[in-house]
């Protein structure tokens, strides 16, 4: 997963090619170092393969792992944002509460139409954001004050809109959000080509968007990884990937959410990575002060962030709603710890300044992964939890170790 | 066996990218004052950062001789404990703690059951008050004094610790005349009870006054050491400069144009405390390629200016107007200032005017990244190219743009900081201390660019603590004392002595 992360060159700045195996092993084993958290990634679902005798990698529960954990992945691409820019956001849970109670009382009461409702939500979502992003951002109170206040205001609510009961049978177009899948678009067969294809189609794309990215930068003389490893590295993705698209294929197909976050991935990693929003927030995670004499509008673009959040809590909680077909008063419990521990996972740093759409992901991924096999396992939640929270602290401490290690002070 | 107390033999010190200490050796007699005598960036700091544990043993080479024996510190701790007491330019004193707290910070008096006996404490604190002649109750809040008692308090503390060396690092740059003189004499006291001490400063006529030799020390290596009697002011800077004082700047010839900006009635009050004005009623102008000097104590109100200036980054109750080219602009924020061509290079690179975690190129397109957005994107690889032509053109000793500029030393960041604001196209550009911590070498790389910038037809004001700076770049020089401009001079009329007593010129009462 190298498309979001630019590469230091080495100390020799050679343009195009690296002729000698010695530099082509220190570029692999810097990538690796840089891509660590990739390699835990795989060392997980491989530990969990086995423990399982197997059963993590059986198609239905590939997919089950996407759409069980959909909710941890949307939260975590707008949390990074947030903790790159030097905040924290602890609410996220709450609202996710509140919006699938609000979808919920929508339809259910006001007879609104699902799309709708989904509509609805995301902009009750973004109203939560501006709401929490006007005390941070404008009126200068931190961000863990304001969003733990949040987090017990939302919560609130929540039960205050429920009334204290549960909403459920929600319409099927609103459950699909959550539970719904691209079935047998062409037809009924063992193994879907529809989804087989789109697969196909995404292997294709990335490896263009990658040749594409290189080939720019040997254009601009910047250092680039050796022929054979970038070749390598296509094509383990690409097996990857194929090899999900087969399980998915043979089971129900592409499920909703994972259209959902393929969409989220793409316009996130790309605002991330390219935009002037993306770089003002990492200005400002950087270096706050020199952000602002930069002429950087650091309080609009802290407003935002959370406007941003807001949105990405609203969806995370349609889409969990969507998938229980329930809202209620206990939805969304802890989401906000697994969102900030994914985040971290996958390469934040506490002070603010360093995250990345990818390693976001990966986190959520390693967690989710860990959700669910440790679930096939039959371990009870009691340890789960205990379990999850030992694995953030060895991921950041290793983080750690290594940036004091790569020469830090 | 010596009478030297101390002995720092073949001292080496490297940082990555630069080599602070290079062979230094420094000889200290038991019982003296010694001054240490460098430029900004010379060393000096570095040195005592070594012979305090601050750089521990193994981060260094050479050999620490103390009292005759090699020592090895492994921290601050160990250094105390066999009478090294170092204290530094920025006091290490805690503001919400007492001045006894102070004192025995990490030393504390402790009574009955290991618990600290505060009154034993008080009581002991008042003899070390006594002792360095402050007259304040030991209970008593640091931050309720003023930086010239705050000074005697880190004294005292030394004191508790039975100093037999003690390093004073620039002890009186934030004093005032009496501050200073009375801190002085109590160097000469705690001579006279056997206490040696090393000075750290650059003030040549209180070095002249109480040292018994000085050490000049140039670009990370030991110049010479100077007995009282040999002592010359000519000498000392001739050492610390390595040249004469006529070829420290580039040559330049100015090509004055028209009147490109000109601030009027500028004033500002403080953020906190608002009724107090910190920039009062400034007027100044610069013309089209024309090198401006704003001169001043610490505290005058330079800094002040420039930043309220620039998009009201410091201040309240601000007003006054601005004219660009004749015609008025605001600058209520920074935005708008970048929009209306000024550009503004902080006081403090690493805190206000880099992001150290990022990369130089990211760093230099951060002000103009309007420059380079195609179809609302970021056009990364035309950024690199950007960058690359500023690394080349300004020497920014690196071998990629995609290095940390955390990494990179003080004279090549700040390269990076005048490339950001290059970029941005600015017509004026405001320079706060842009040589400030930066080697010889490099401040006059620094000066070319300057006279560049002003060969180019823009306007450059030049904030500096350093009148020798001033007086070898500008074309004229405004002196501003406690917050109003108390003077101007063209470069034909200045001197240091008529700068100075602009510069400390009162308000009238």
């Amino acid at each position: 997963m190298t498309d979001t992360t630019q590469k230091a060159g080495g100390a020799e700045a050679k343009p195009s090619s690296n002729t000698g195996v010695k530099d082509a092993f220190a570029h692999i084993v810097q990538d690796l170092g840089k891509n660590g958290i990739f390699l835990a990634l795989i060392a997980v679902v491989v530990l969990f393969a086995v423990l399982t005798d197997g059963i993590l990698l059986r198609p239905q529960n590939i997919s089950n792992l996407i759409v069980q954990n959909g909710y941890i992945l949307i939260l975590a691409i707008g949390m990074v944002l947030v903790i790159v820019a030097g905040h924290i956001d602890l609410s996220v849970g709450s609202v996710a509460a509140f919006v699938g109670a609000v979808s919920g009382v929508l339809i259910r009461d006001l007879g609104f139409e699902w799309w709708m409702a989904i509509f609805a939500g995301l902009l009750v979502g973004a109203l939560v954001g501006a709401w929490q992003g006007f005390w941070i951002a404008y009126v200068g109170i931190p961000a863990f004050i304001v969003t733990l206040a949040g987090m017990l205001i939302f919560r609130g609510l929540a039960l205050v809109v429920l009334g204290n009961s549960n909403i459920g049978s929600f319409p099927e177009g609103f459950r699909a959000l959550g539970n719904g899948f691209l079935t047998d678009v062409f037809g009924k067969f063992d193994i879907d080509p529809f989804t087989l294809g789109i697969g196909v189609i995404a292997i294709v794309g990335l490896v263009i968007q990658q040749i594409r990215t290189r080939r720019g930068r040997q254009a601009y003389a910047q250092d680039v990884e050796p022929l054979v490893w970038f070749i390598a590295k296509m094509a383990l993705v690409s097996a990857g990937i194929l090899w999900i698209a087969w399980a998915l294929a043979s089971f129900k197909g592409i499920p909703i959410t994972l259209i959902v976050l393929a969409v989220l991935v793409l316009i996130y990693g790309i605002v991330s990575n390219r935009s002037v929003f993306g770089r003002h927030i990492y200005a400002i995670g950087g270096n706050r002060h020199a952000a602002e004499l930069s002429g950087v509008k650091t309080k609009q673009v802290d407003f935002f962030i959370f406007v941003n959040m807001g949105v990405l809590a609203a969806l995370a909680g349609l889409v969990f709603t969507a998938r229980l077909n329930l809202a209620g008063p206990k939805a969304g419990d802890g989401f906000e710890l697994e969102a900030i521990s994914a985040a971290f996972i996958g390469g934040a740093a506490v002070q603010g300044g360093v995250g990345t759409i990818a390693g976001a992901i990966i986190g959520g991924l390693i967690i989710g992964v860990l959700n669910n096999g440790m679930s096939i396992l039959g371990i009870g939640i009691d340890w789960q939890q205990a379990v999850k929270g030992f694995v953030l602290l060895l991921a950041v401490a290793f983080d750690v170790f290594n940036k004091r290690r790569a020469g830090g002070r | 066996m010596t009478t030297n107390i101390l002995e720092m033999r073949s001292i080496t010190k490297t940082f990555p990218g630069v080599k602070a200490l290079a062979d230094v050796t420094l000889e200290v007699a038991r019982g003296e004052i010694h001054a240490i005598c460098g430029e900004n960036g010379a060393g000096k700091s570095t040195l005592m950062k070594v012979l305090s544990g601050v750089y521990p043993i193994g981060t260094y080479d050479g050999d620490i001789v103390f009292e005759n024996e090699v020592v090895q510190f492994k921290d601050i701790r160990d250094s105390e404990a066999v009478g090294v007491v170092i204290i530094h330019q920025e006091l290490a004193l805690s503001p919400y703690l007492s001045i006894a707290e102070n004192i025995f910070l990490n030393n504390e008096v402790k009574g009955a059951f290991g618990l600290i006996d505060w009154n034993k404490a008080n009581l002991e604190a008042s003899k070390l008050l006594a002792r360095v002649g402050l007259k304040e109750n030991p209970t008593t809040k640091i931050m309720d004094i003023g930086v010239g008692k705050q000074q005697l308090v880190e004294i005292a503390k030394a004191l508790s610790k039975r100093v037999k060396l003690l390093i004073l690092d620039e002890p009186t740059a934030a004093l005032n005349d009496e501050d200073s003189a009375h801190l002085l004499d109590l160097i000469i006291h705690l001579k006279e009870q056997g206490i040696t001490s090393i000075i750290i400063s650059h003030k040549l006529n209180e070095i002249k006054k109480i040292a018994d030799s000085v050490t000049v020390i140039r670009d990370g290596k030991t110049i010479e050491t100077i007995a009282k009697d040999d002592v010359t002011e000519e000498r000392i800077i001739k050492d610390m400069v390595g040249r004469d004082l006529e070829h420290r700047y580039p040559d330049h010839t100015p090509h004055i144009g028209e009147e490109i900006l000109r601030v009027e009635n500028w004033t500002a009050h403080h953020p906190q405390d608002v009724t107090r004005v910190t920039v009062d009623n400034v007027n100044l102008n610069v013309r089209r390629g024309e090198i401006v000097g704003i001169a001043g104590l610490m505290g005058a109100g330079r800094t002040e200016f420039a930043m309220s200036l620039f998009g009201r980054s410091y201040g309240s109750r601000i007003s006054g107007k601005v004219f660009k080219n004749g015609k008025e602009i605001k600058t209520r924020t920074v935005a708008e200032a970048i929009d209306n061509g000024l550009a503004y290079a902080t006081e403090d690179r690493k805190q206000y005017g880099l992001n150290l975690i990022d990369d130089i190129k990211r760093n230099i397109s951060a002000a103009s990244l309007s420059k380079l957005v195609k179809l609302g994107l970021v056009d990364d690889n035309e950024e690199f190219k950007v960058a690359n032509e500023y690394r080349k053109s300004m020497n920014i000793k690196s071998p990629t743009v995609l290095a940390k500029t955390g990494k990179l030393s003080g004279g090549n960041q700040q390269k990076v900081v005048l490339s950001k604001w290059m970029y941005s196209n600015p017509d004026v550009l405001i320079l706060d201390e842009p040589t400030r911590g930066i080697d010889v070498g490099a401040k006059y790389e620094i000066y070319t660019i300057i006279n560049k910038l002003a060969s180019e037809g823009k306007g450059v004001i030049v904030i500096s603590s350093e009148l020798p700076e001033l007086l070898g770049i500008c074309d004229r020089i405004y002196a501003l004392s406690e917050g109003r401009i108390t003077g101007e001079l063209p470069i034909a009329e200045a001197n240091p002595e008529s700068l100075i007593k602009l510069m400390t010129m009162e308000k009238p009462r």
